[in-house]
């Protein structure tokens, strides 16, 4: 208690504060807080809450629910961990068990960044992160758009017809819609309606053959993401755009706002942690996620910007057995993803939100 | 705390449709055409590529290949569907698809639930490291060759258990389930405990019940992730032909057809492809007919189910 002193101000701005969950309070009143109810918890719980065998025999049954399913839960979720030993082996399968294996030390960590698949794995790298950046930041803005726009849809019929048609595509396999995606961008004798419709519209004198096109392949990832996730990206804007107090929109008519006055200076700053707090989120997931399209559509010829990094793993690693160099990258990509997991969930909480994990 | 949440005094505020500046203006009347417009042409782009194949897969597959075909079949043709149906490989994926969709979603109801209650219990006192160590699970992955080692090593590859076993709990489905049944009041459970019930018979005759409404969520969801996966069988089971699914079936015909395809010909390779040259039909007709049997059942069930999957999102994003 030795910052008592200190923090006395905050402490006492800090009930008010609370209540504004938007409101920045200060880390010292933060930190007091935490101490009062860790004190407060501690005084609360102490007599009961120790592990005995005796309380342990008493919840026998509960312990019976859970224990195996936590055995289970290590098993297949931590367990498989054992298989990075083989990022320091040349591994070949043929050889049986991996303790069977031949020891390389950090050969396969110096191959795949800076050795023999290191232009390869950089170039990896930039693609995960292109096709995902852009697939975000398409994939936010348009959800904001139609979450807007369906919002001033009064006729409830109606709106809710759109809202049925837009999530629809969201539980199609990728692998659908891939397929889908595939025709639509062929030639259109092949049904590729989206070159039949740019020649009719003059926009193109011939048709393109986009998927052979690696300059097209990130727009072309982050359009199909957007068709198949943008109405089910705008359910949670509706419901942040449902929670803004009405009579902030009733002070701002009678101060004059128009239609769109109300959608810029209300609604959107109403939206806006929300926003921020999803990709904050979203920007977490950025190595993980563009698996399946860059997967099925990329090809030999648009390669250059089509592998990600797990199409890496499964294509260079597992169909073309270069096992070892495959679980680096794997390494590579779960520590770089929990670090950014771990401080997007951080950075979501110090917006005073609640996150989705 | 307790007086910045004092009640505010009830006051009647007119609600918005009432509010004088609705009133049909010009202004209104050209935005909601213009909003209307957009909206409409949104949706049918959404539609469109579905449309567009199932009028391929109904259309004759020689008049397919010459393309151009919009929303409506040119030529109308069963053909494609009863070649589907007669193959048997995909006649079979299409039973494995359901039946490891069911299991599946059994199993994982059965023990995510069962778990559930057991964190939910506020004596249980394993349930904070418990419960931490599966949410750790959602930030961390072995990966994709460590977990094909370990089912290897468990002796699980080409069984129907490598579709199961692995996926009998979810963490996410664990919290949303958690967080639902600290939500009943434990006045239930004391009752239930009163009268005699044991904690397995608490949970599956009183506390599972009062759940129905998650579980029907949490079940959708499972259902459709399983019914759309395509990496297990890659993974694990693509040697035993029995142990194909559907999706896999297309991702294959998808692959071979993007392999040789690139032409632009719409040739596809490969043995549904020599299939279908055999049996009076097309690769791309072919390839329609199969993409519409694998999204059928989801169309199918999605405009009943609309809004549990949407009430199963807001579920979601609340934390526990």
């Amino acid at each position: 208690m030795t910052e008592t002193t200190v923090s006395k101000p905050a402490t006492a701005a800090s009930g008010p504060e609370a209540a504004l969950p938007l409101a920045i309070s200060s880390r010292a009143s933060r930190r007091q807080d935490h101490k009062n109810r860790k004190a407060q918890k501690k005084t609360a719980k102490d007599p009961k809450r120790k592990i005995t065998w005796d309380r342990i025999w008493a919840q026998r049954a509960l312990m019976a629910m859970a224990v195996p399913l936590l055995l289970y839960q290590i098993l297949f979720k931590y367990v498989p961990a054992y298989g990075w030993v083989i990022a320091f082996q040349h591994y070949r399968p043929g050889l049986g068990s991996i303790w069977n294996q031949q020891w390389v030390g950090l050969d396969n960590f110096r191959n795949l960044f800076t050795g023999v698949n290191g232009r390869q794995f950089a170039n990896v790298i930039v693609n995960t992160l292109g096709q995902s950046l852009l697939s975000l930041i398409v994939g936010t803005i348009g959800a904001i758009v139609l979450a807007l726009l369906l919002n001033e849809v009064k006729n409830l019929p109606f709106k809710r017809v759109l809202q049925n048609i837009t999530y629809m595509p969201h539980f199609l396999s990728w692998v659908i819609v891939a397929s889908l995606a595939s025709v639509a961008l062929s030639l259109p004798s092949s049904g590729g309606f989206i070159n039949q419709a740019l020649l009719n519209l003059h926009l193109i004198s011939h048709p393109i053959l986009f998927l052979t096109q690696p300059n097209y392949f990130w727009q072309i990832v982050a359009g199909t993401n957007l068709w198949k996730e943008l109405g089910w990206n705008t359910i949670l804007y509706l419901a942040a755009i449902t929670a803004i107090d009405p009579t902030l929109y009733e002070a701002a008519e009678v101060d004059g706002a128009g239609r769109y006055r109300k959608m810029f200076n209300v609604t959107l700053p109403g939206i806006r942690p929300t926003i921020i707090v999803l990709l904050i989120i979203n920007s977490g997931w950025i190595l993980s996620t563009n698996f399946d399209l860059p997967y099925f559509l990329g090809n030999g010829l648009v390669s250059q910007r089509a592998q990600t990094i797990d199409v890496f793993v499964l294509r260079y690693g597992y169909q073309l057995g270069h096992y070892s160099v495959a679980v680096v990258a794997g390494i590579f990509k779960t520590i770089v993803a929990v670090i950014l997991v771990g401080s997007a969930n951080l950075a979501a909480k110090r917006f005073n939100q609640e996150t989705l994990v | 705390m307790a007086d910045t949440l004092a009640p505010e005094p009830v006051t009647l505020r007119p609600s918005r449709s009432r509010s004088p500046q609705n009133k049909w203006t010009t202004e209104r009347i050209v935005f909601t055409t213009l909003n209307t417009t957009f909206l409409i042409l949104l949706a049918g782009l959404m539609l469109y590529p579905l449309l567009n194949t199932l009028a391929i897969s109904f259309d004759n597959g020689q008049d397919a290949v010459r393309g151009g075909i919009g929303i409506w079949p040119r030529v109308f043709s069963l053909e494609n569907y009863s070649v589907v149906f007669h193959m048997s490989t995909l006649y079979q994926a299409f039973f494995m698809s359901v039946l490891k969709t069911v299991v599946v979603v059994a199993t994982n109801l059965f023990f995510t639930s069962m778990l559930a209650y057991a964190l939910s219990r506020k004596e249980f006192i394993f349930r904070r490291s418990i419960t931490l160590i599966f949410v750790l699970t959602l930030y961390f992955d072995a990966g994709l060759i460590p977990n094909y080692l370990l089912i290897k090593d468990l002796g699980m590859l080409n069984t129907f258990q490598a579709y199961w076993v692995p996926t009998i709990i979810s963490a996410f489905n664990l919290i949303l389930l958690r967080t639902y049944m600290k939500s009943i009041p434990d006045e239930i459970v004391e009752s239930a405990r009163i009268d005699g019930a044991g904690e397995f018979r608490t949970w599956w005759q009183i506390v599972m019940p009062l759940c129905k409404p998650t579980l029907a969520v949490i079940g959708l969801f499972v259902a459709v992730g399983s019914w759309n996966s395509w990496l297990d069988t890659l993974l694990y089971n693509s040697n035993e032909q029995w142990l194909s699914t559907l999706q896999y079936e297309l991702q294959k015909l998808l692959s071979s057809s993007m392999a040789s395809g690139m032409n632009g010909s719409g040739q596809a390779g490969g043995a549904a492809a020599a299939a279908a040259g055999a049996q009076g039909t097309t690769p791309i007709a072919l390839r329609s007919a199969i993409t519409m049997v694998a999204a059928v059942p989801i169309l199918f069930v999605y405009p009943f189910l609309q809004k549990h999957f949407v009430s199963g999102v807001m579920i979601g994003s609340v934390k526990g």
